[in-house]
């Protein structure tokens, strides 16, 4: 099992969702979250005061998928994400030790 | 005083002579016929102005309260909508118990007069269910000029935000109600000696608009600057509450301008039409000039532009036709986006949501204006468009001594205050937010 962390743009969201659901895959933790990459930031003007904001707008995406599946996610999440323009965002994948359905107490990829 | 008396009697003298002669006539003849039969109440009247109240009182709250609110920062959120709310409810206090009879009862003495009303109507005495002000019951139009004295110290909390401690807040709003707001009043609606002279002011330019922006340029002296002033990102918490803040104001100006003919007439509806006018000229050269400048035309500019235009014609409403409307917009959006941005740069001072770039200079550009674009089949009075050099004069001389009052009265409040129970919070609690600091409460 791993772990794919994905910071993507807020818009693309949607596209990505149905992008995995596509593959078959099930359930998802979203936040919305702030950072910066090699975006950085961008530069706010209210009546001629300036304000550099170096925190954007992203959202975090967590999903836990089986490790056969690790290479089809990675391309889905890649080609729903993109818009070749900088602050598209990363994914990062890591190691899952154990997993548990709470409700039927399924384990690993039973659980998925 | 009595020179600009001199000179306006000079340039208007034709036409004062012409008055005289026709007002002669019918002196004389009175000997024989009846008195005019004494004002009666108008329904019609009465109606605009009861809701004209109404009006006036939406646009400090919740308007004005949602206007600044969207401009500060999350953590000072509520301690604006308190700032400004607290500000209604001590005004309509003070306005029953004394401050109405100070600003528009006639004082016994004809000296005082010229600067202070009298005290006949303390605690509202001796107004009844009947009695008249004009076409319309003395309570209509006490509650109408009453949200009138609500908006001027509501409107100076802009340049005070994130910083001034609730208590000297309270009281200081109190005392300059007293002390700026019903003497200024009073001179110019209430019978003093800018009504006398003759300055031109249909809702407020000077009373109002002037008076709370320099009000505001003093507190933000006396205060100084917001911590991390500069440094620290001080962008608006939520600009739709703002632009909802703006169009409330917008609204509520109809029975500010419109109003103020304290009649259901042509003199308010050209009112009202003057004021569509200037807003909407005011809003689009701000956000121009802006677009201009910085390259992109913001929300908070055309709001911000909008008021400008809304404050600006305030004083010329009752007087201008709509071209003098259009350039008063004009003016205003521009002028009051170089003094919101440019100006107050250079000079440093922390006015935080632009009191005196406003109100004061979109204030006085109204004021002198006025006297400009006059229109005498509208108001009355001819400005220098139409040959009455004098009236630019005597619109400066109100604006300077409304100016003068103002700066002096507000600095010596703030000044008692400042040494007695101090005026700004401390940095601590700055930091932490007024809201929590000091309401103990969260926006979100």
């Amino acid at each position: 099992m791993k772990l794919i962390t994905a910071i993507i743009k807020p818009f693309k969201l949607e596209e990505v969702r149905t992008a995995l659901t596509d593959l078959g895959l099930q359930g998802m933790t979203v936040t919305e979250v702030k950072g910066y990459g090699r975006q950085k930031g961008h530069t706010e003007i209210y009546r001629g005061a300036e304000y550099a904001v170096s925190f954007l707008p992203k959202i975090k995406m967590e999903i836990v998928v089986p490790s056969a599946q690790v290479d089809k996610a990675l391309e889905a999440i890649q080609r729903a994400a993109k818009t070749g323009q900088i602050g598209d965002g990363k994914i990062f994948v890591s190691p899952i030790e154990h997993t548990v359905r709470i409700r039927t107490g399924e384990a690993d990829d039973n659980a998925l | 005083m009595k020179l600009n008396g001199l000179i306006r009697t000079a340039a208007t003298g034709a036409a004062t002579a012409a008055l005289y002669a026709w007002t002669a006539l019918p002196a004389f003849a009175q000997d024989a016929a009846p008195a005019a039969p004494p004002p009666k109440l108008d329904s019609g009247d009465t109606a605009w102005m009861l809701t004209s109240m109404a009006l006036v009182l939406m646009m400090t709250i919740p308007g004005l309260a949602l206007f600044y609110g969207g401009m500060v920062r999350k953590k000072n959120v509520l301690s604006v909508l308190m700032q400004t709310f607290v500000t209604t409810c001590l005004v309509t206090v003070l306005w029953m118990i004394v401050a109405y009879s100070l600003a528009f009862r006639t004082n016994p003495d004809d000296f005082y007069n010229a600067y202070i009303g009298g005290l006949d109507r303390v605690l509202l005495a001796g107004m009844g269910k009947d009695t008249l002000q004009g076409t319309i019951p003395e309570s209509v139009f006490m509650c109408f000029q009453m949200t009138f004295a609500i908006i001027t110290p509501a409107l100076i909390i802009g340049s005070i935000v994130d910083r001034m401690k609730f208590s000297a807040l309270v009281i200081f709003m109190s005392v300059w109600l007293i002390v700026v707001y019903a003497p200024i009043c009073h001179w110019v609606w209430g019978g003093g000696f800018l009504a006398k002279s003759g300055v031109l002011d249909f809702a407020g330019g000077t009373v109002v608009h002037i008076n709370a922006g320099i009000a505001g340029l003093v507190a933000c002296l006396m205060l100084g600057r917001r911590t991390g002033y500069k440094t620290e990102n001080m962008a608006p918490f939520n600009l739709v509450l703002t632009v909802i803040g703006a169009s409330l104001l917008w609204v509520g100006w109809f029975g500010f301008n419109a109003g103020s003919a304290v009649a259901a007439n042509g003199s308010a509806g050209m009112a009202m039409t003057v004021t569509q006018i200037a807003t909407a000229m005011a809003a689009l050269a701000w956000m121009f000039a802006e677009w201009l400048v910085h390259g992109k035309p913001s929300v908070l500019g055309i709001a911000s532009g909008a008021v400008a235009g809304l404050v600006a014609i305030t004083p010329a409403s009752g007087f201008v036709d709509p071209k003098g409307a259009l350039v008063i917009g004009a003016a205003a959006g521009v002028g009051c986006y170089i003094s919101a941005t440019g100006l107050k740069k250079l000079l440093g001072y922390d006015d935080s949501l632009d009191v005196f770039g406003v109100h004061a200079i979109g204030g006085i550009i109204g004021a002198l204006l006025t006297g400009v674009f006059a229109v005498q089949a509208i108001g009355g009075t001819a400005g220098v468009l139409e040959g009455n050099f004098a009236q630019l004069p005597i619109q400066a001389y109100g604006v300077t001594a409304t100016i003068a009052w103002d700066l002096v009265a507000t600095f010596v409040i703030l000044l008692i205050l400042k040494l007695t129970i101090g005026i700004r919070v401390s940095e601590a609690a700055e930091i932490e937010g007024l809201d929590l600091a000091l309401h103990g409460e969260t926006v979100l």
